[in-house]
């Protein structure tokens, strides 16, 4: 139960209105640590929209969301920040992070929350290896002086290029894709570019890699060699991964922890095995009489 | 007419479809040019026909149509290549071709002041070194300059010649400001001044410029498409407003005239002792400022280059590429895309000031009539035709467009056919339209629509520009 013992990003009462729609209504969740946490849920549940909320490109109407870089956050040190007007804080080793308060790009290079996109984005026009090395950008530019000292061709800006090379030649190894790293990455076959686009976001050195539906459209020997892949990144960088899925095979083979989502409300929440067996979870994914469903919510059927 | 039907028409149905075209056209002629209202002496309105023209017009448009037919007769008749490169794709350069291009055109325009004297001699050579090499050179530049912006961060910007003219005009006003000038007499000497204004004035005109595309940058940042080709355009047009109606400053549409002539690194191009013929001991003659004009803008233009393309291997450059590509996506690997729209703003901006600075410092007069959107929309369409991105591509679209107009000004043995009034300049933007359509038919990405990668693994190969997008504002 790491989601609630050693959580890397807490997530308290995030509700998204557009309008007069409620998309999320007040949903709160951890993701722990370390693990392969899935979001799963009809279609139009909100699971993209708490995403886009978790990584800035929407602005939550209200809620709370706390990333907290090492060790557990402490809920004074939260509480102080909460009330501050920054969007984070050091505290020694650790950096508590308010993301709700943070544009999206800042989310990603400060508080290292990497993503993918339900429709892959990748830039088509550039190369494999190009793209790996744009999700590279900000150690790059630091690198190449803020472009100042990069434009006189310091040795230093060279090396950083190569490190990020060597990395990003790492990440084609693991996905088999070093023979088309200087192919257009819009020339990639389906599959390749699902693979890339997942790749691409860990270039970025996230703690946090959140993946929108990244088996959707893969075959089945695909999607399984996708779940070897997010269980190789969890497993050897130690990058907690929150993923939305369909694909039933994919989610209970590899995640730890499972949240239900139906029509922006949390409806289970728990290990694969204690969502699998909850009636409510069958209920909202099956579909079933009006009286059972009834039934459920007074708690009578098991 | 490129149908499946590979059946041959033959010379009698081209000349049966030809004598229908024809019809056409003097149907199309009869109301536009056959009748011309003009006065006659005594002020009355008379209709005065060109029959002469008409018929020109019609007879060209049955040769070219009979002409037309006959070589897709002929096309057809030929068997079918096995491979067509899809026309689509652009032009297909290899990095060597494309070096090999490139060496040979800067050796080429090295020598080009050189060649120009020896083959036309002193008194012609100034028209081919000056009209033809420093005026193409600029938009070369131009060109350069905004295919930073629009090209590789995929902004479109329809108001670059705003920051030519900020260019022009800092430089203008700085140069010929008699505070500064004094300034600098009681600062470091009277001779100071008049002798290094040009080389102290560029860079401060390109910053300023570069200032000012971050001005532009700010409030736009948030539009994308077609809304921020609409503000870019009225920025351009406030620019220029503000040069006609701030009279004080910079005297209206009359403009500044007596801008200082740039030196040769502080000896003045003139007949004086201390003047650069003088000091090198040949004898004087205006060819000596021209040839160096010429090889400023030279200059000015392969920096223009090389910073590009140094920019497009440093991180930012890539960003503006990623951009270009897909904003979201930038940002979600926390690419601040603020910063690197504007960075994109700014050194395009700032490589315009630097050509507006050495414009003003070329024609020693400028007004707001050299800032139209004309101008914005010549550079743009520079940029459009040698293919987004391409440095080689720009150039080849200045040449053709700018020559083109320039080579324009020497068919004055069109007169002979069209009469004594018609003026072969008059045409130009009727021939910039052909042209455009021309290459949006064969080559919808530009000339050159390849693009090549910032850095390889194994090997470079061009990106084919069907893939890479165009960006979206």
């Amino acid at each position: 139960m790491r989601w609630e013992t050693a959580p890397l990003l807490e997530i308290e009462h995030l509700t998204m209105r557009f309008g007069g729609l409620v998309a999320v209504n007040d949903v709160s969740f951890g993701a722990g640590r370390g693990d392969i946490t899935a979001i799963i849920g009809p279609n139009g549940a909100g699971k993209t929209t708490v995403f886009n909320c978790i990584t800035g490109f929407y602005k939550p109407t209200s809620g709370r969301m706390v990333m907290s870089h090492a060790g557990n956050a402490d809920a004074e040190q939260v509480a102080a920040l909460t009330r501050s007007d920054a969007r984070f804080v050091r505290h020694g080793a650790n950096t508590l992070f308010l993301l709700e308060r943070m544009p999206d790009y800042e989310i990603a290079a400060k508080a290292r929350v990497a993503r993918t996109f339900q429709n892959i984005r990748l830039f088509t026009g550039m190369t494999t290896l190009e793209n790996l090395i744009v999700a590279q950008h900000n150690t790059l530019m630091s690198a190449s002086g803020w472009t100042v000292l990069g434009l006189i061709g310091l040795p230093r800006y060279a090396r950083a290029e190569q490190a990020a090379i060597e990395r990003a030649r790492y990440w084609l190894d693991l996905i088999g894709l070093t023979a088309r790293a200087d192919d257009p990455a819009g020339s990639l076959p389906y599959g390749d570019q699902r693979r890339l686009e997942i790749v691409r976001a860990m270039c970025s050195d996230p703690l946090l890699l959140c993946l929108d539906e990244p088996a959707a459209g893969l075959n089945p020997r695909e999607s399984a060699e996708l779940g070897k892949l997010l269980k190789t990144i969890q497993r050897e960088h130690g990058t907690s991964i929150l993923l939305i899925e369909h694909d039933m095979s994919v989610v209970m083979e590899i995640s730890d922890h499972v949240i239900v989502l139906e029509y922006g409300i949390k409806i289970s929440d728990g290990s694969p095995e204690h969502v699998r067996n909850d009636p409510k979870v069958i209920a909202a994914y099956l579909g079933v009489e009006d009286e059972e469903v009834a039934a459920v919510e007074r708690g009578e059927l098991p | 007419m490129a149908g499946a039907t590979h059946q041959r028409i033959g010379i009698l149905g081209a000349a049966r479809d030809a004598v229908k075209t024809a019809l056409l056209a003097l149907g199309l002629s009869v109301p536009i040019v056959l009748l011309r209202t003009d006065q006659d002496f005594s002020n009355q309105l008379i209709l005065e026909p060109r029959v002469g023209l008409t018929l020109s017009l019609v007879a060209i448009a049955f040769v070219a149509r009979f002409v037309w037919l006959l070589i897709a007769d002929w096309h057809k008749s030929r068997p079918a290549r096995a491979t067509r490169v899809p026309i689509l794709a652009g032009m297909s350069v290899s990095p060597e071709a494309a070096r090999r291009f490139a060496v040979g055109g800067l050796i080429f325009l090295f020598a080009y002041p050189a060649l120009a004297l020896a083959l036309v001699g002193p008194a012609g050579s100034i028209k081919w070194i000056d009209n033809f090499g420093i005026q193409i050179l600029i938009y070369v530049m131009l060109g350069w300059g905004l295919n930073i912006v629009v090209g590789l961060a995929g902004l479109l910007d329809l108001g670059y010649v705003a920051f030519y003219a900020v260019g022009a005009y800092s430089y203008a006003l700085l140069a010929s400001n008699d505070v500064v000038k004094d300034f600098m007499a009681e600062l470091i000497g009277p001779a100071f001044w008049p002798a290094w204004a040009f080389w102290i004035c560029l860079p401060v005109a390109g910053i300023l410029a570069a200032f000012w595309g971050i001005i532009l940058g700010f409030p736009v940042l948030r539009l994308r498409g077609d809304y921020l080709a609409i503000v870019t355009l009225a920025f351009g047009e406030i620019i220029r407003m503000v040069l006609i109606n701030w009279v004080d400053v910079t005297g209206g549409y009359a403009g500044i005239s007596g801008i200082p002539r740039p030196s040769f690194f502080g000896l003045p191009f003139t007949a004086s002792d201390t003047g650069f013929a003088a000091t090198f001991g040949i004898e004087f003659t205006p060819l000596h400022r021209t040839i160096f004009l010429f090889y400023l803008i030279l200059v000015l233009a392969l920096l223009t280059n090389a910073v590009t393309l140094r920019l497009r291997r440093l991180p930012v450059g890539r960003a503006w590429e990623a951009l270009r590509e897909d904003e979201i996506a930038c940002r979600s690997l926390g690419i601040n895309t603020t910063n690197t729209k504007l960075t994109a703003f700014a050194i395009g901006a700032g490589f315009g000031g630097f050509a507006g600075a050495f414009f003003a410092a070329r024609q020693n007069f400028i007004s707001p009539e050299s800032f139209t959107f004309l101008e914005s929309a010549v550079i743009l369409a520079i940029v459009v035709l040698g293919g987004m991105g391409s440095q080689i591509g720009v150039a080849i679209a200045a040449i053709a467009m700018i020559g083109g107009t320039e080579l324009l000004r020497e068919l004055d043995w069109l007169k002979h056919i069209f009469g004594a009034d018609f003026d072969p300049t008059q045409y130009r933007m009727l021939l910039f339209g052909l042209a455009m359509v021309m290459i949006m038919i064969w080559r919808p990405r530009g000339l050159i629509a390849n693009r090549q990668p910032t850095l390889f693994l194994t090997s470079r190969r061009a990106i084919s520009g069907d893939l890479v997008k165009e960006g979206h504002g």
